[in-house]
């Protein structure tokens, strides 16, 4: 099973609607891409709970005997 | 709480620095394992290693433990550091210096400064 792109940017939209999200076909595989998420939410948490964050708007899509995606390189941040 | 949970928490209480990682500090199985494992290795860090592949009922046990998603997992002092961006992100800032300076986790100086250069 794989994913693309659109669908990883719209789970993460559907959590974080005012966010910028950039999403990057690492191999073109569907399975390893990197995900930049700015967004204000962020402002105040460090990486780990903004990750989780993340994370947990994909919804168990990730890694594991039923993750659709095998890897995901993240970067969040607040905007400058 | 479930034996595995509890067989975590003992882990990451009985030993400063743990990763659990796909594979072994010798033989990891996955690149993302595999460059966690290797800049420890390369500071000189003493870690002990968890193998998830060895233990179905571990590798989603540690996902669920630290509410993250995915492995290689870092643990400094029983605390969760984070995954194979986050710990990346804080060798090449020099926050994992400052981390293991504040928790008394002994490393090599020069070998951080050198992963950085060579990532400049």
């Amino acid at each position: 099973m794989a994913m693309q792109a659109h669908e990883i940017e719209d789970l993460i939209r559907a959590s974080f609607p005012s966010a910028r999200i950039t999403i990057t076909d690492l191999a073109g595989d569907g399975n390893h891409y990197a995900a930049e998420v700015i967004d204000e939410s962020f402002r105040g948490l460090n990486r780990v709970q903004q990750q989780r964050a993340v994370y947990a708007a994909l919804k168990g899509r990730m890694d594991g005997p039923s993750g659709d995606l095998h890897a995901l390189a993240l970067t969040t941040k607040a905007p400058d | 709480m479930t034996d595995t949970t509890t067989q975590i928490a003992e882990t990451i209480a009985a030993n400063d620095v743990v990763l659990y990682m796909k594979g072994t500090k010798e033989m990891p199985q996955c690149g993302f394992s595999s460059r966690v494992a290797g800049v420890l290795n390369y500071m000189g860090v003493n870690f002990k290693d968890v193998n998830v592949l060895a233990d179905a009922d571990l590798r989603q046990g540690i996902k669920d433990f630290s509410d993250w998603p995915t492995v290689p997992q870092l643990y400094v002092k029983g605390e969760f550091v984070g995954g194979c961006d986050i710990v990346t992100e804080m060798t090449l800032s020099g926050e994992l210096d400052t981390l293991f300076d504040a928790k008394g986790v002994s490393y090599d100086k020069d070998a951080a400064n050198k992963i950085r250069e060579a990532n400049g």
